[in-house]
């Protein structure tokens, strides 16, 4: 292997180690936050996009329903509410 | 569709309202038109069309419709096909020569993602920006010239709370070229895709309008398109939802430039009123508490303040009826006038004060934001009976009338879950139940207070309700197995900041419902009436001549009036339907039910109250009588062979349980037919429900008698 692409490759690991790591927005507890990184469901991705939940975008968890579910996050600056399934298909990256 | 002239100087044009949801879109439809508008259907589907007109300062009239609140001119629900229908497809009847997107200025980049689609597949726009109040506590300063340069079209901002900046609107519609502006979006941002060759194809008015009828062209609205773009496109691998992904991603990157120098944010924090209600509406234990007192006082409400004005409805139709019947010639034209249509009309006008309490008070929740945390507080409950958090809506207002209800459930983007709560809301006990409950209530269950406050009947009519709902979400829960879906659910859905509701927008609310349910819902009933009034009155042969000539041999035996309430019950009988409440018996007997009964079930087809007035004809009370009076008779009613009374605890329960569940309404399974696009799904529902008042009634009235 050339000795670029495992440079390249280690610098690539420790980056995500020491910077930011990736939770999903369902795993998170109130009042974090995180940058949205990309979508596990393509059809929730889209119907998230058009409402401003894009990727780069920081989300906040707001609240959680009285059942725990579902929960709402403040996105693009207001309040939007979805179910735990559809968020454990948000992937979001923390620093 | 002839929706406006094109005659004299009131030549007009067609502007359509197009904007995300809650953007105050219709509250500036209402500021425009004011009563200048009606509601109408889409042609095909059966979202409402609202039609308003407004007139310009020129003297010119211009058309407005509103159309749903959407998102993207990609649907994701019924309401937004609806927009998506009429914008992208200028051979749609209601095509418009100028769009104003209504934007919430809070909200400004996602209005303007629905904003610049519609520049860039050659619709001409203005863009509103409503609240900007909002967007200015919330610190938000917009730059409405710099807006305008970047994006080349005209901005006006609007408060649509007080009207301010509303003749600048119209100014601006009146001076409009209705020349398209310049596509924003290249379309090299979004695919290396040559969409110009599919432009050509297909006459679009842009390269992005040809990628919309890509995008859309299974849903879609225009004529021969799917072939031609399957023809265009053969051999070419091409994925739908990975274009969708990068158009948002580009379009909304687009919106970032073009805002980055006449928008700035000083603070994206949610209004720290809104977080603190939201504190106490979404509360474990408070935000139930306050829902259920919520509930509780609206019916509390709806029965207590619209007794007097049903009461004088009531009294008003018999009054005129019988002014008319006096004025008129006796005969038969006389009787259709008094007894078909007056009846009916009667029938239907007073039912408007529950529903409009109802309305008025879904409007306040609807408009202050509340309905939408109830949805969020409910969702995880319902969906375990295959239903949405917004299934709560046309639930609860099922129980003032499963007409309007039903068509609320078009918010649900799910077609299953919309599927299931059109099918169990009419099990809800409706405002047209209460009159057939409170009889038989106040025949077999004593006026008694329970530990001296709990009043027992009142206590059986909420028994009642409750069994009504339990039936609806239990229904739900076995539907959800039976009705297969492969389509996700959502429940993905703004909770908009709190306001404080406007009663102007209120009043149209109930305005616009009231006339629906006039003109959809009465019709039917009517026409309904006037046939159930001909098969009680006429009956094969000569059967109604011989009743008469019977009674004036007995002339001296009775007076007048008790004559002829014997001659009206023995017609009855011998009427057909009195021959069809026979002919049913056998079949209803072992539910305790005899053909006096079984004509009822005939007659409450029309509507369920009309149970009431058949037992007054039945038992010979007069058409001016009173629910004491068929009360007695009822109660002093005997069975020939049992001598026990008819009207005995068991057939009473048996017989609300009957009317609790059987789908006896003409007026729901028209919206039902309606609303699911054919009779397959409305068979069904008559089906279950007629099944499971059978087996409910038969259950009870073997268990008491």
């Amino acid at each position: 292997m050339h000795l670029a692409v495992i440079l390249v490759n280690l610098l690539f690991i420790t980056k995500e180690r020491n910077c930011m790591s990736e939770i999903l927005l369902s795993d998170l507890k109130i009042g974090e936050q995180g940058i949205i990184h990309h979508f596990n469901d393509q059809n929730i991705a889209l119907k998230l996009m058009e409402m401003g939940c894009l990727p780069g975008e920081e989300v906040t968890l707001e609240r959680f329903a009285p059942m725990g579910d579902p929960i709402a996050i403040v996105v693009a600056g207001y309040s939007l509410s979805l179910r735990k399934s559809e968020a454990s298909s948000v992937v979001l990256e923390q620093f | 569709m002839g929706l406006f002239s094109t005659q004299g100087q009131d030549a007009g044009f067609r502007v359509a309202m197009a904007g995300n949801p809650n953007s105050g879109k219709s509250t500036l439809f209402n500021l425009l038109t004011g009563l200048r508008q009606k509601t109408g259907n889409f042609p095909g589907v059966t979202v409402d069309l609202h039609v308003g007109y407004s007139r310009l300062a020129n003297g010119k009239k211009i058309e407005i419709i509103d159309l749903p609140g959407t998102y993207s001119l990609f649907p994701k629900s019924i309401d937004e096909q609806v927009t998506a229908a009429v914008l992208c497809n200028e051979q749609h009847p209601n095509y418009p020569q100028l769009t104003l997107v209504v934007a919430d200025s809070s909200n400004l980049k996602r209005s303007l993602y629905l904003c610049t689609q519609l520049i860039d597949i050659g619709m001409p726009v203005i863009l509103v920006l409503n609240m900007i109040d909002v967007a200015q506590r919330k610190t938000i300063q917009i730059d409405v010239n710099k807006l305008s340069n970047s994006l080349g079209l005209t901005v006006v901002s609007v408060n649509s709370k007080d009207g301010t900046g509303l003749e600048e609107l119209k100014k601006q519609i009146q001076i409009s070229s209705f020349k398209s502006s310049l596509p924003l979006l290249q379309m090299n941002e979004i695919s290396e895709h040559d969409w110009t060759g599919l432009q050509n194809v297909l006459k679009s008015n842009t390269a992005f309008d040809a990628f919309v009828q890509y995008i859309n062209h299974n849903l879609f609205f225009k004529t021969n398109i799917d072939s031609q773009i399957k023809a265009f496109f053969s051999g070419k691998a091409l994925n739908p939802i990975q274009l969708q992904t990068s158009e948002s991603v580009s379009r909304f990157k687009l919106i970032s430039e073009i805002t980055s120098n006449s928008v700035s944010y000083k603070n994206r924090e949610i209004n720290p009123l809104t977080k603190q209600l939201d504190n106490i509406f979404t509360h474990k234990i408070w935000g139930f508490a306050i829902f259920l007192l919520v509930l509780f006082s609206i019916f509390q409400f709806i029965f207590t303040f619209s007794a007097w004005p049903m009461e004088w409805i009531e009294n008003s139709f018999s009054w005129f009826s019988e002014i008319v019947g006096n004025a008129l010639p006796k005969g038969i034209l006389n009787d259709i006038i008094t007894k078909g249509i007056l009846a009916g009309l009667s029938g239907v006008v007073v039912f408007i004060p529950q529903i409009a309490f109802l309305f008025a008070f879904i409007a306040v929740l609807e408009d202050s934001g509340y309905m939408a945390r109830v949805s969020f507080i409910m969702d995880k409950m319902m969906r375990k009976f295959g239903l949405n958090g917004k299934s709560i809506i046309p639930l609860i207002s099922g129980a003032a009338c499963a007409v309007p209800a039903i068509m609320g459930a078009r918010t649900i983007s799910n077609t299953k879950e919309r599927l299931i709560t059109i099918l169990v809301t009419p099990l809800m006990s409706c405002s047209a139940r209460l009159p057939v409950y409170t009889l038989l209530i106040a025949l077999v269950v004593p006026s008694k207070n329970l530990w001296g406050i709990i009043n027992l009947q009142g206590l059986i009519l909420m028994a009642l309700y409750l069994i009504g709902f339990i039936a609806a979400i239990g229904a739900a829960f076995v539907l959800q197995y039976i009705i297969k879906s492969k389509e996700q659910s959502y429940f993905i859905m703004e909770l908009p900041i709190y306001r404080l509701p406007q009663g102007k927008q209120v009043a149209m609310v109930i305005y616009d419902k009231v006339k629906v349910f006039l003109f959809e819902a009465g019709k039917i009933i009517v026409a309904i009436s006037i046939i159930l009034w001909l098969m009680a009155s006429f009956a094969p042969g000569e059967s109604m001549l011989a009743i008469e000539k019977k009674y004036e041999l007995t002339k001296d035996q009775y007076t007048e009036k008790e004559r002829n309430n014997k001659i009206a019950a023995e017609k009855l009988e011998a009427s057909y339907a009195g021959i069809a409440g026979k002919a049913i018996e056998p079949l209803i007997a072992p539910l305790g039910f005899d053909w006096k009964i079984g004509i009822s079930l005939v007659t409450s087809f029309a509507a369920r109250e009309v149970f009431v007035g058949t037992m007054a004809t039945i038992y010979s009370v007069g058409d001016e009588a009173d629910e004491r009076s068929i009360r007695l008779k009822m109660k002093e009613e005997v069975n020939p062979y049992t001598l026990q009374p008819v009207y005995s605890t068991a057939v009473c329960f048996s017989l609300m349980l009957f009317y609790a569940f059987a789908m006896q309404c003409m007026s729901t399974i028209a919206v039902v037919y309606r609303e699911t696009g054919g009779f397959k799904w409305p068979l069904i529902q008559f089906v279950f429900m007629a099944a499971l008042a059978y087996l409910s009634s038969f259950g009870v009235y073997q268990l008491l008698k």
